[in-house]
């Protein structure tokens, strides 16, 4: 029997088991989950902190979806990958003997080095449930919380604390807020809203150093604060494939079968880096749905079957307070917009195909768009005119309709 | 010019308490009789535009809607009635002759209603068609007079082309152009599943429509439109049309706005021409020349099929009818003055003609007495509604029934008798793309089956009944008819006995 | 599995598959009170151009072999089970990432936060989907039909 093993517990994991599953019925899974977790999504704990969602809901899967699929789950930590005996070497002791293994480790967060940070007792990263609950027993009413960085997490956890912290302050060195998705205008309107909601932004400004209770900012400002969260970014966990001799660049390098540079080692989730489809060249597009289609790609891979994933695009639904922001593909090209009061929708055309989007405000079936990137669907074959002032099935042809939407007949 | 304002005919009754602003009334009305008012969230409606179709109210969800007679009318008395009243305000308005649809409305005797179908008490047993066979299949075309033998001895086919029918019930000319492709397309499959025949009328048939072709009837008209050697020689049989039960004496005319695209095409006259047929064949003026076409006809088919000619029901329909028997017809096809149309002048429609039920039982006795009744069949239309109306007329005499109003119910008509508008909500009497559409040949073509299906079984529980197991038993069976609230005369030109006698 | 299967030459583009949705999704036995006076968020959507002749069709969950929303449904709250991909309303958060994935446009939102989508009316007791039952003109049927899943 078969023996493939996990390295990782979110949801790039479940995909894989689902991978190897849908190929290999009777193989063992041992699935390596670090934090002591059944696997869960990382984006929901903001959604915890406004107590929309509970540990219980966020598994991702039931509990009983890992017996029914006869998946070892061991809580532990892999130290190392050997590819030349087929083994991972355990944190606790032991080693676990492979035919295939998943490198889905994801993400750690960045923390900058700023001096004094080490005597800030309040401070929190925002990526792990851990850090939900830490984050969640430190707030009370009034306390006033600094976010160091206005990104997807900095953000999603500000709208989070809303309403239960006296003052939320975010700054970041770049100028605007979501700069990793949203160019200047699609920033502003994003920022204005949560500035309706109380939250006040520092850009172009950030944290230079410590000292207690007061953070003094690069352009000598000093912010009095009780909690500080650090949001600056995340970086791939690629040590365990750069040990084992895998290629790795800010991710690990895989191809389209998600396999690594070494035999029987490969990689899916936030901790790769792969082509983009939308143009965009190698990068790593840490987002969730790509880390379950690459997680269940590689497994069926590893489980001797044949999956192939190519097309990874970066795109981001994000969203506070009611407004949406929904964006994907690479901004380059030629810009159409489309603007109207508190919305906001650009289109970015490169040589005959849609390379990108950002749709703020109106995002009503916004994937008919994504799938033009994913797709690449040539633009003079649909009426790319209608479907920019409205996304609609209509713009394509009807022989793509009768394919696609009943594709299943 | 004076006041031209004729109140509206119908009120449009909105159910506000009822009404969820769904819109549906409004997106399916092509008379644009509904709007709705974005201010009050409410619908609106202008009646002086409705016609009655029933389309809105047949979608409306929360059966908010209902159309009603308005009460509000001219001042009558027993001559001058309302209606009466207002045609004439609107030739005054118009200087026009007034047109109308669909069949004659005005309260003239409906002789079927007035006829009673016998059945079998204690001295003969009547017949349960569920549990024994019933034959409702017939064959129309010329009867050889006597069996021939060969010199072997042995039986000779020297039977005419003949149509075999399933049961005898047809359905009668409506032309593409006057009806939609849809509603042809219903009639073609419901006909060739139920191993009957449709009828193209005058407007010529569609190239898609030549599979149809084993039960097609494809007719030649006055203004022989669409026709050609292979349209002859795609149906079963060719009917000529000398006359129509709704309009006799006058030909017809298809506006230039419905010749449009494939309807100019099949009727090979250019887009948007008038198509105008003249009111008699121009090569027709005795029966000797109605005898060319007929042979004509034949010689173009080489004698494969029978030949049907088409007339009016008449004052001299029984000689008529005599004329056409000798002319080498196979069948002869009678329209009463009940029968649709598209569109007529509404005079004709409602004063020229006779009843169906007396011309057939005049001509059925003619070609009897003058020994000619076997070398014709005898089809009679012009309003047969029901399966009873069809077994009265079998035992009157005919060979089978035409059907057409009856089947354009089936297809969702709701005898608005607005089809010369060519804005028929139902998708039937329409060229609009957005119209015809309304009418999915699939469901038309199941309710057609239906609609025969279900006149089938009526026809074998009527003629078990009887005591009769087979439609060929009944016909001209008047025996088995009695009248009732009619004259001595009447009694007499029928045929039949008065109920009691 | 019962499908939807649309006829878009037998659209007529009269919406009664919207009204039919709200109607059978809404709980309430009643039409006028379900949806009168009431802004409805129905799970199918008619397409038309507004214009007389222009196509129209109605668009609502293919429930995909593969499905993508259900693969990239950061809480979970979408499955597929057997045949139908169905939403998790206390599950959902309303992060749309499945609006930003779905090809055909067909997941909706309420105004709620929680998204939206046709389920085939297994759950809500209209028996059969209510979109087709209610089409006048057969331009949505419901079909039964063996799919692979992917």
């Amino acid at each position: 029997m078969k023996t493939y093993v996990i390295i990782g517990g979110g949801v790039a994991a479940v995909g894989c088991v689902e991978g190897i599953r849908s190929v290999d019925k009777g193989a063992r899974i041992v699935l390596i989950a670090g934090e002591g977790r059944l696997p869960y999504c990382r984006p929901l704990i903001s959604y915890y902190l406004e107590g929309k969602t509970d540990f219980e809901k966020m598994k991702y899967r039931p509990e009983d979806f890992y017996t029914e699929n006869s998946v070892e789950v061991v809580y532990d930590t892999a130290v190392s990958v050997d590819p030349a005996s087929r083994t991972v070497a355990l944190g606790g002791g032991g080693t676990v003997k492979y035919d295939a293994v998943c490198l889905a480790t994801g993400s750690r967060p960045f923390v900058p080095p700023i001096p004094g940070l080490e005597n800030v007792t309040r401070k929190f990263g925002f990526m792990t449930e851990e850090d939900a609950i830490a984050l969640d027993g430190a707030i009370y009413p009034g306390c006033r919380v600094l976010i160091v960085g206005a990104g997807l997490i900095g953000l999603k956890c500000a709208e989070g604390l809303c309403g239960r912290a006296g003052s939320i302050t975010v700054c970041d060195l770049a100028p605007r807020v979501l700069s990793s998705i949203l160019d200047g205008t699609a920033s502003s309107l994003m920022q204005a809203c949560l500035e309706e909601h109380g939250v006040r932004f520092m850009l172009g400004d950030t944290a230079e150093s410590f000292l207690p209770g007061v953070a003094r900012m690069k352009s000598g400002v000093d912010v009095a604060f009780d909690v500080l969260v650090l949001a600056v970014g995340v970086r791939a966990n690629v040590s365990l494939a750069k040990d084992a001799g895998c290629e790795v660049g800010r991710g690990i390098a895989v191809d389209t079968h998600m396999r690594t540079t070494v035999a029987g080692i490969y990689a899916a989730g936030d901790c790769v880096e792969a082509e983009d489809a939308s143009g965009g060249g190698r990068r790593v597009m840490a987002i969730m749905p790509n880390a379950v289609i690459g997680g269940r790609c590689a497994g069926v891979n590893m489980a001797g079957g044949d999956g192939t994933f190519d097309s990874a695009v970066p795109m981001n639904a994000i969203g506070f307070f009611g407004l949406h922001a929904l964006t994907a593909g690479t901004y380059e090209g030629e810009l159409y917009e489309e603007k109207g009061e508190r919305t906001l929708r650009r289109f970015y055309v490169k040589d005959g195909y849609l390379s990108g989007f950002m749709l703020i405000g109106a995002v009503d079936r916004a994937g008919i768009y994504t799938s033009l990137i994913r797709n690449r669907i040539p633009l003079d074959t649909v009426d790319f005119e209608a479907l920019r002032k409205a996304p609609s099935m209509r713009g394509f042809s009807s022989e793509y309709r009768r394919e696609h939407m009943e594709g299943w007949k | 010019m004076g006041v031209e304002f004729i109140y509206p005919e119908f009120e449009v009754v909105r159910n506000s308490s009822r009404c969820i602003a769904c819109r549906v009334c409004e997106r399916q009305c092509s008379n644009g009789v509904h709007t709705y008012d974005p201010d009050g969230g409410v619908m609106l409606s202008d009646e002086s535009k409705c016609v009655n179709c029933q389309r809105c109210v047949s979608l409306c969800p929360t059966r908010a809607l209902k159309i009603v007679k308005s009460d509000c009318v001219p001042r009558e008395n027993a001559n001058w009635q309302a209606d009466t009243i207002k045609e004439i305000y609107k030739q005054a308005n118009s200087g026009g002759v007034l047109l109308s649809s669909m069949g004659n409305p005005k309260p003239l005797p409906v002789y079927w209603d007035r006829i009673l179908i016998n059945a079998s008490q204690v001295t003969n047993p009547s017949i349960d068609p569920l549990r024994e066979p019933m034959e409702t299949r017939v064959f129309l075309g010329k009867k050889p007079r006597k069996i021939e033998r060969g010199e072997d001895g042995r039986l000779r086919n020297n039977l005419t082309p003949q149509l075999e029918l399933s049961m005898p019930v047809m359905f009668s000319a409506m032309s593409y152009g006057s009806i939609s492709y849809n509603a042809h397309k219903s009639l073609a499959e419901a006909a060739t599943e139920l191993g009957i025949y449709y009828n193209t009328g005058e407007g010529g048939l569609h190239e898609d429509f030549y599979v149809y072709g084993p039960n097609t009837i494809v007719q030649v008209a006055s203004g022989r439109f669409g026709v050609h050697a292979d349209y002859l020689g795609a149906g079963a049989a060719i009917e000529i049309k000398m006359g129509q039960g709704a309009k006799p004496g006058i030909g017809g005319h298809l506006p230039g706005t419905k010749i449009v695209g494939d309807v100019s095409r099949t009727r090979m006259i250019p887009e948007g021409s008038d198509a105008i047929s003249p009111a008699p064949h121009h090569d027709i003026y005795s029966i000797e020349d109605l005898r060319q076409l007929v042979y004509s006809l034949k010689e173009a088919t080489q004698y494969k099929k029978p030949v049907i000619v088409k007339v009016a029901a008449v004052h001299n329909i029984a000689a008529i009818a005599s004329g056409i028997a000798r002319s080498g017809a196979d069948i002869i096809a009678i329209d009463g003055f009940r029968g649709g149309t598209g569109a007529a002048p509404t005079r004709i429609r409602d004063n020229v003609g006779i009843p169906i039920e007396l011309a057939l039982a005049a001509c059925d006795t003619r070609l009897r007495e003058e020994g000619i009744r076997n070398d014709v069949s005898l089809v009679v239309g012009g309003s047969i509604r029901s399966a009873s109306d069809v077994v009265k007329a079998i035992a009157l005499g005919a060979d089978a029934c035409y059907i057409a109003t009856a089947a354009l119910l089936a297809l969702g008509c709701h005898l608005c008798r607005t089809c010369h508008t060519g804005l028929c909500n139902w998708g039937i009497a329409t060229q609009r793309p957005e119209l015809v559409k309304r009418l999915n040949p699939e469901i038309g073509k199941t309710r057609l089956v239906n609609l025969m299906t279900a006149w089938r079984h009526e026809i074998k529980e009527l003629l078990g009944g009887m005591g009769i197991n087979s439609i060929e038993t009944l016909r001209g069976n008047r025996l088995m008819l009695r009248g009732v609230n009619m004259t001595e005369k009447e009694l007499e030109i029928l045929g039949i006995s008065h109920a009691g006698e | 599995m019962k499908r939807v299967t649309v006829h878009e030459e037998w659209c007529l583009g009269c919406h009664l598959c919207e009204y039919n949705c709200a109607y059978a999704n809404s709980g309430i036995p009643d039409m006028v009170k379900a949806l009168k006076g009431k802004r409805i968020f129905p799970r199918i959507k008619v397409e038309d151009g507004g214009t007389p002749g222009s196509v129209t069709f109605a668009v609502s969950c293919r429930h995909c072999p593969d499905p993508i929303c259900v693969k990239s449904c950061i809480s979970g709250a979408l499955s597929k089970r057997g045949g139908a991909v169905t939403v998790d309303r206390s599950k959902c958060v309303g992060c749309y990432t499945c609006i930003l994935v779905c090809p055909f446009g067909a997941i909706s939102t309420d105004g709620d936060g929680a998204v939206l989508k046709c389920e085939l009316c297994l759950s809500n007791g209209a028996g059969t989907p209510a979109c087709a039952a209610g089409c006048p003109n057969g331009a949505l049927t419901v079909e039964d039909i063996d799919i692979p899943e992917g």
